[in-house]
């Protein structure tokens, strides 16, 4: 069953274009035509081939670049004032840690520009590493630590403040598969403990798609488009056993032909 | 299948006494060893080449090829023996020894260059804090602080001196400002990158969080820039004794390095011990300098290496400083 039928409408987007002008001076069209609603709760998973504008659509919810023309609103208003109200939390695929800044300050760094209290910035930041279990490390600085966990430390500072909304750019792409499984989980858990947490997740992965998500959405290049999206109906919670079932397996090689279908 | 003897296949493990000298040399006592070999083997080669001369009488013959040595005279390269000596004995009758004479001049010089290089360091940081603030200011000034640059400050200098004369009644306080002229660009032009230099990522986490340009600019570009800011700060330091000295020569003043050169030279027939013996605490000036800045970098730039028990000090130091002083506090 999908668990997303009577809850509200946190992202709405209609007719969304997005053009650029490449190097050559070339107009060339990232997204088309884009119609999605996104509701409360919801873990979207954003898959297709590069150039298919899935990072792109990323960033025009999270206002870092501007659409071309249509109709973008988070939590009723425009996306820019939903980042100028920090609304969301933005995960890279690098783990954009400040080299300077030790993994305690890391994580304070958005409630500083936020101006909570310095008792406030300590008393987050040290309860986010404990929810990402890097506590021990809190004074060390980022190059001290492995890529998965510079990564959990990103995800603390995301939620440091306490967004509704997770925006995550192939935040596992650069991570082996055994620290991406084990970050599967523990973003599946801290997203299960906070029930209005709506997770956008952009990925080229399938099998992390279906696993993660409560709605799959295949897009395709050429202009950036999107050609079709899948309801993920695995029970909750997920787990090793998610990962041996039938309809597991069915739901990835679903996804898997949609994707050879927008490739060719 | 033949086996080899266990012999062949391992190699022996080194002495207890290889592992602790090779253990010495990986540490600091390997820096203080190359700096001792190295400063023997200058001296070596010196005195070498002073021996090779005076055994030759001057000229060198290897079969058709005749080599004058006459660079190895005693008036060209004094032994290093009398220039150590030069240091103990009086330059002036009944004066005292000359290293005390320059002991005090350089004490001069590097309060001096000290004040020129920070004068210099706030202007540079201010030039490159605008400059990544406008393209437009870059566009329009950029060029005015480049050739600023090509302007020989021998030629500047006597005239920057005059003005202070007349402005300030001072020809001192014109020092600093030739010396600040000098260890500006270097500043700004470095620190200029560091501030531009911030990976696009860092930037739109910046973005995302809806932070202002100073919150930017305070969290993001300037800590960004810090680094590149020390390596500006050490082409910079040994350069603002040079610029000081320079600085020194048109005002007549003669309680500096800069007097002392030109009186050393003017005399260097008669003893051309002390104006080398000048040029070497010059240069010793020169490197204090340059190895407070680099300290201070080490101290400054400490997330690229483990943290030790100095850091720990300095942060409950810190830790303290702002449980008294309020203004700290947040």
């Amino acid at each position: 069953m999908t668990a997303v039928q009577d809850t509200k409408t946190i992202i709405s987007i209609k007719n969304l274009n997005k053009e650029y002008v490449s190097s050559d001076g070339k107009v060339v069209r990232a997204l088309q035509n884009i119609n999605l609603d996104i509701h409360e709760g919801e873990f979207i998973s954003l898959i297709g081939p590069s150039g298919c504008g899935k990072s792109t659509l990323l960033r025009l919810i999270a206002d870092l670049i501007p659409p071309t023309n249509g109709q973008l609103t988070i939590n009723g208003h425009s996306a820019h004032e939903a980042r100028e109200n920090r609304e969301y939390g933005f995960i890279f695929q690098s783990a954009t840690l400040y080299d300077w800044r030790t993994v305690l300050k890391n994580v304070q760094l958005p409630l500083e520009v936020m101006r909570y209290s310095r008792k406030e910035r300590d008393k987050r930041a040290h309860e986010m590493l404990k929810l990402v279990e890097l506590s021990d490390f809190a004074d060390h600085y980022p190059w001290q630590l492995s890529g998965g966990m510079q990564q959990r430390v990103s995800i603390a500072r995301a939620l440091a403040f306490e967004p509704n909304l997770l925006l995550m750019d192939e935040p596992f792409g650069a991570l082996d598969e055994m620290t991406r499984e084990r970050l599967n989980n523990e973003l599946l858990e801290i997203w299960g403990k906070i029930p209005s947490m709506t997770v956008i997740f952009v990925t080229h992965n399938i099998s992390e798609a279906v696993y993660l998500s409560s709605r799959v959405v295949v897009m395709s290049p050429r202009p950036g488009r999107i050609s079709q999206i899948v309801d993920i109906d695995l029970p909750r919670p997920r787990g090793p056993e998610t990962l041996d079932s039938d309809q597991y397996f069915h739901l990835i090689s679903q996804v898997r032909h949609l994707l050879r279908e927008v490739h060719d | 299948m033949s086996t080899v003897p266990d012999s062949q296949l391992s190699t022996p493990a080194p002495s207890k006494f290889r592992l602790a000298f090779q253990e010495f040399l990986d540490g600091s006592g390997g820096t203080v060893l190359y700096f001792v070999v190295i400063v023997l083997c200058l001296i070596g080669a010196w005195e070498g080449a002073k021996w090779l001369g005076q055994e030759t009488d001057y000229r060198l013959e290897l079969g058709p090829v005749k080599i004058s040595l006459n660079m190895t005279r005693d008036l060209n390269m004094p032994h290093l023996k009398d220039i150590a000596e030069a240091l103990s004995k009086p330059s002036q009758r009944q004066g005292p020894p000359l290293i005390e004479i320059l002991v005090e001049k350089v004490s001069y010089t590097l309060r001096l260059a000290v004040i020129g290089f920070t004068i210099g360091t706030i202007i540079g940081l201010a030039l490159a804090i605008l400059f990544a603030h406008s393209r437009l200011l870059e566009r329009g000034l950029m060029p005015y602080v480049v050739a600023s640059q090509t302007v020989p400050i021998l030629a500047l200098a006597p005239m920057v001196i005059i003005w202070s004369e007349n402005l300030f009644g001072s020809r001192e306080i014109g020092m600093p400002m030739i010396t600040a002229y000098l260890a500006f660009f270097p500043v700004t032009i470095y620190t200029l990158r560091g501030l531009s230099d911030v990976p696009p990522t860092a930037l739109e986490l910046m973005k995302s969080y809806a932070a202002t340009r100073r919150e930017i600019l305070w969290k993001l570009r300037f800590p960004n820039a810090v680094p590149y800011i020390f390596t500006a700060l050490k082409i910079t330091a040994p350069a603002s004794v040079v610029g000081t000295i320079i600085a020194e020569l048109p005002t007549g003043i003669q309680d500096g390095l800069g007097g002392a050169i030109i009186n050393f030279a003017q005399y260097y027939v008669s003893g051309p011990s002390r104006l080398w013996a000048t040029n070497f605490v010059t240069a010793m000036a020169g490197i204090l300098f340059f190895v407070t800045v680099a300290v201070t970098e080490w101290l400054v730039v400490r997330w690229k290496r483990p943290s030790n028990h100095l850091d720990r000090w300095i942060d409950t130091f810190l830790r303290n400083l702002r449980r008294v002083v309020p203004l700290l506090r947040d």
